[in-house]
């Protein structure tokens, strides 16, 4: 059954607050969520003040700021700082609230007042800002995300029309940093059994293209009340993705390619 | 300690093969329910204005009379659709079943309750 209250362990406590060094004239808070399994402590939230002036225009730019400057304890992924590895995806928001997305292409001017950032939620934590991606990733590898072929391999490259390959725009641009599924209600609720929107965009990305022979055996597999038809058309996952994209279609290309071949 | 491989948990136990009739009768339910909505409605007003035996009256045509039984079928259709998702989303896998089949088995008696009533109403003496 569901839980109301998070369990004993998880609940967030207040943590400590580091201070700007004095004379510091344009101070940006940060309110940043941190857990180490090691210590054996509940998770806690603390408080750095950055100063703004001596600080990139990014939320990345202040964690690494932070790391180096104010608290290298701190953990959190991040790799390209400009959008395209997903690594530095997390939950940032202001008083009105967070939104996943990523820490590099986030403005903190953007954000009013104190900045507070979470881990994606609803991920185990593995420390800090750093969630652990395996389940994801597994459901990744489950929807078999490569080019499948019964026909001999050809000896020069696979053709495709421009006009096939205009249906993988807005497919294959998703960077796998998974804002949206953990955005999504019905992937909170059921994890384990729902594949969430970032896997089905992907599957949607391999059925949509012309060059793969797969289509039928893919369908077989997504056509599931829970690996497929837990999308409830909630949309958050296309109001938070950070690249623009619009799993909620994907999926419901993917219902309606299932519903075309009952009929 | 559990050494199942990540990729065995996410594949479970596969695909049901399941899903896509409920996902359309959802939505032809609910396409349905906008005029038999808006019709029983306008009823409802009409027969708070009028007598007894006008009511029985009209219910003896054969177009309202299969009027009120649509809508009492897809009403509980519906809304056993809606229940079912309420409990998958919320339950675990074995509870599930249970109140699933439950919920299934209430909205089929009382659609039932409701259609037989409709019918003696329809089928009785004036």
């Amino acid at each position: 059954m569901a839980q109301i209250r998070l369990p004993k362990n998880s609940r967030i406590k207040k943590g400590k607050t580091f201070k700007a060094p004095a004379g510091t004239n344009n101070i940006k808070r940060y309110s940043i969520y941190r857990y180490d399994p090691d210590s054996g402590e509940n998770p806690r939230m603390d408080t750095y003040e950055v100063d703004r002036d001596r600080c990139g225009p990014m939320v990345l730019d202040a964690l690494i700021k932070i790391k180096n400057e104010i608290d290298p304890t701190l953990t959190f992924r991040r790799s390209c700082r400009e959008g395209v590895c997903g690594s530095c995806a997390m939950n940032i928001g202001g008083r009105t609230g967070g939104m996943n997305t990523l820490a590099c292409t986030k403005a903190q001017d953007d954000i009013q007042g104190e900045v507070k950032i979470h881990p994606l939620p609803a991920m185990p934590v593995v420390k800090d800002l750093v969630p652990d991606m395996t389940h994801f990733y597994a459901q990744y590898a489950s929807i078999q995300p490569w080019l499948k072929t019964d026909s001999p391999t050809p000896s020069k490259e696979r053709l495709q029309s421009p006009e096939d390959r205009e249906k993988l725009d807005g497919l294959y641009e998703c960077i796998l940093c998974a804002c949206c599924s953990t955005a999504c209600p019905s992937y909170w609720w059921n994890p384990d059994r729902y594949l969430g929107p970032a896997i089905l965009l992907q599957a949607r990305r391999w059925l949509a293209d012309s060059r793969d022979e797969a289509t039928g055996e893919r369908l077989d597999y997504l056509q599931d009340s829970f690996k497929l038809y837990r999308c409830h058309t909630i949309m958050n996952c296309t109001d938070t993705c950070p690249k623009h994209l619009n799993p909620g279609k994907a999926i419901a290309d993917i219902k309606k390619d299932i519903a075309e071949r009952e009929a | 300690m559990n050494y199942r491989s990540p990729l065995s948990l996410a594949r479970g136990r596969g695909s049901a093969h399941n899903g896509t009739a409920h996902w359309l009768a959802q939505r032809l339910t609910a396409l349905a329910l906008i005029p038999l909505g808006l019709a029983a409605a306008v009823l409802f007003f009409w027969v708070m204005r009028t007598g007894y035996y006008e009511v029985i009256a009209l219910m003896h045509r054969p177009w309202v009379l299969l009027f009120a039984v649509l809508l009492v079928g897809v009403v509980f259709w519906h809304g056993y659709l809606g229940l079912r998702v309420v409990i998958e989303d919320y339950m675990p896998p074995g509870r599930a079943f249970v109140f699933v089949t439950l919920a299934k088995f209430l909205s089929i008696a009382l659609a039932l309750l409701g259609i037989i009533a409709a019918l003696m109403v329809g089928f009785g003496s004036l």
